[in-house]
């Protein structure tokens, strides 16, 4: 079984991002289970979702605390929130940001991977600049860097329950996926 | 049939529109909200025929579906916690008038302290209603029970409201697999409601008379009988509902491995889940243990009960609320089951997961660790945040 | 009306076949009122205020007591804004 935690902020589609993965799981035959962790809703708000997939039934529905998987949506909240909380060691850091993994401070010796999806958000018009909608260019860098599903079932997911812009956001998904830079854990 | 990867909240919207309720309201509360959103985006797409009555609170919203429901129309409502208290009063009045209401609800935890996150005390509350309640484990039981709710309802032996329970963000906005049944299959199970004789336009009749104390007991013995015929005709409903989907939740108290174990815990809603895993993984270590759930709480499956004690030496009851004076709601009705019946094991309570507390694998090792040490008469509040000493 | 003795009797809900209105609450009044409707100026406050639904209008828009019904609670002669209601006492 392989835990996802995301973190993003209230508008950015961290939810819709965990939902996504779980669909384009479904897809490939497997078993998803995802979920928000719900506080006081509101733009801008820090909120955190969560997706579970599992080559059979999912047995458990407590709260993710040692996930596989963390992905930032916005990499501002790094600052304010230890976003790599119960990590494993050997996982896996996605962050959205311009800056290269080499470059990225964070305080992880495992995988991390980088992408722009901000300015791949905006370049296909999806959200604006104050509010850019990065959900689904994060999840095919994610996609990329993870191989957890494939490009062709996010793409599929996307298409399928993304409620507008589908062609803008399955070319987000796209450039994503080529363009996530990905840096191998630092083996001590 | 399909599968879609949904929330336990759009559980219930598909099968309040695969059920073609006629008449829906309800009231916004976190976290049901989306329950009703969704059933009103069924009925404006006209996927729904449905009337949807807009009120102002949930009070209003349940005595529009008793009213509909008596003049014989197929009614849904859904709330959760502080709207469920708001509309207690007429509760009572939806099983007194013996209208088949059913009802969604989202076990949130109530006030004060504010809380969004789940427990059992709000539907713990309404225990003495009349109502048929049912705990949900999982989104797909969620369904199921909704569809099979509104059969028993609406049965010409019960014909009392039915409410089924979702525990809140583990089930309401958790996503996962859930097989949608066809709008065929749902037809053939469960048909239009049969012409009701409580109320019927152009007589007149009055609904909820004024009785003396002369017959007013026989009235509430008929809501009695009701509820101990609907222990058998729900198992038949779910006979059925298994025959057209091919699955089977368990009747009113599933078990998992308690057929050799000599200690079960009783678990309600999403805990069961967890705590499958950890009788699993005690059972590796050589305890025999196994575990209860209590899907229906109403009527209460004190035959179920019974079976169970009479194998067992020790029995875990884990409470998700608590009757402040006495002990957990659960635990004090299996108490009640037992003491009266022929065989009395161990019994204990445990209290864990009020307001959203997360129940680990943990929290439910603790408790069945404690069970198997010790003895003890007093509720055992598991993984509380205290500097004394625990008893 | 419906003699119920025993359980089997009663039907399943708590219906009544015989509407309430059958039942004539006149017999409870001492006092009954009176509208003078010289001084009356048609403003309803006797209908809105009376709680058992016992004011009804003529066909030129004056209250008229709906005596099968009036316990004589006098609320509407305590309420009538000219004053154009006395309470009388029954014979």
């Amino acid at each position: 079984m392989i835990e996802i935690r995301f973190h993003g902020r209230g508008g950015q589609g961290a939810v819709i991002a965990s939902e996504l993965l779980a669909q384009a799981a479904f897809l490939e035959g497997k078993h998803p289970q995802s979920f928000p962790f719900f506080g006081v809703e509101r733009r801008g708000a820090p909120v955190t979702a969560f997706t579970r997939i599992d080559d059979a039934p999912i047995q458990i529905r407590t709260s993710i605390t040692a996930p596989d998987i963390v992905v930032v949506l916005d990499a501002g909240l790094m600052r304010t929130i230890n976003v790599i909380a119960g990590l494993k060691p050997d996982g896996l850091l996605l962050v959205n940001t311009e800056k290269n993994p080499d470059k990225l401070e964070a305080p992880f010796k495992g995988r991390l991977a980088t992408i722009d999806a901000t300015g791949i958000a905006l370049a296909h018009g999806l959200g604006t600049k104050a509010m850019p909608i990065v959900n689904t260019a994060v999840l095919g860098a994610l996609a990329r860097a993870s191989g957890i599903v494939s490009r062709d079932s996010v793409r599929k997911a996307v298409e399928r329950f993304v409620p507008a812009k589908q062609q803008a956001n399955v070319m987000a998904v796209d450039d994503a996926y080529d363009h996530v830079l990905t840096l191998a854990a630092v083996v001590p | 049939m399909v599968e879609l990867v949904i929330s336990g909240n759009y559980a219930q919207s598909y099968a309040a529109k695969l059920a073609r309720v006629q008449v829906a309201s309800a009231y916004p509360i976190t976290p049901q909200t989306s329950i009703v959103e969704k059933i009103a985006e069924f009925v404006a797409s006209g996927e729904l025929q449905a009337e949807f009555i807009k009120v102002e609170s949930e009070h209003s919203a349940l005595q529009a579906c008793i009213s509909a429901a008596a003049l014989g129309a197929r009614t849904y409502t859904a709330t959760s916690s502080q709207g469920l208290l708001l509309m207690h009063e007429l509760l009572h009045w939806a099983a007194g008038a013996r209208t088949p209401v059913v009802m969604g609800v989202v076990n949130r935890a109530v006030a004060p302290p504010w809380s969004i996150w789940t427990d059992h005390t709000d539907t713990m509350a309404q225990r003495d209603t009349g109502w048929i309640q049912f705990y949900g484990e999982s989104n797909q039981e969620v369904l199921d029970t909704t569809l099979m709710a509104f059969r028993l309802a609406e049965s010409v032996e019960v014909r009392l409201p039915a409410m089924v329970t979702e525990d809140a963000f583990y089930l309401s906005h958790t996503v996962e697999p859930v097989d949608i049944p066809s709008q065929e299959q749902v037809d053939a199970f469960l048909p239009p409601r049969e012409q009701s004789s409580t109320l019927q336009v152009g007589t007149g009749m009055r609904l909820g008379s004024f009785t003396g104390p002369d017959l007013y007991m026989e009235f509430r013995h008929k809501i009695a009988r009701a509820m101990a015929r609907a222990r058998d005709v729900f198992l038949e409903v779910e006979d059925d509902y298994a025959r057209m989907t091919g699955r089977n939740h368990g009747g009113l108290l599933p078990t998992y491995k308690a057929d050799d174990a000599d200690t079960v815990l009783v678990t309600m809603g999403t805990a069961t889940t967890t705590a499958r895993g950890v009788v699993d993984a005690m059972r590796a270590d050589g305890h025999r243990v196994g575990l209860a759930k209590l899907r229906t709480f109403r009527p209460f499956p004190t035959q179920e009960l019974r079976d169970l004690a009479s194998q067992v030496d020790r029995i875990g009851v884990l409470d998700r609320s608590f009757t402040f004076g006495a002990a957990g709601a659960a635990f004090t009705e299996v108490a009640g089951a037992l003491y009266t019946g022929p065989h009395r094991p161990l019994l204990r309570d445990f209290v864990a997961g009020l307001g959203g507390r997360d129940v680990t694998e943990v929290t439910v090792r603790e408790a069945f660790l404690d069970l198997l040490t010790r003895d003890a008469p007093e509720s055992q509040w598991v993984e509380l945040k205290s500097r004394q000493e625990a008893p | 009306m419906t003699k119920y003795e025993v359980e089997e009797d009663l039907p399943e809900a708590p219906i009544a076949t015989t509407p309430s209105d059958v039942i004539h609450t006149s017999s409870w009044r001492t006092f009954r009122p009176v509208i003078d409707l010289k001084i009356c100026t048609k403003c309803n406050v006797c209908w809105k205020f009376c709680p058992d639904d016992a004011v009804a209008f003529d066909g030129e828009g004056f209250p008229v007591i709906r005596l099968d019904y009036c316990k004589g609670c006098a609320i509407c002669a305590e309420e009538c804004k000219p004053k154009a209601i006395t309470m009388v006492k029954e014979e």
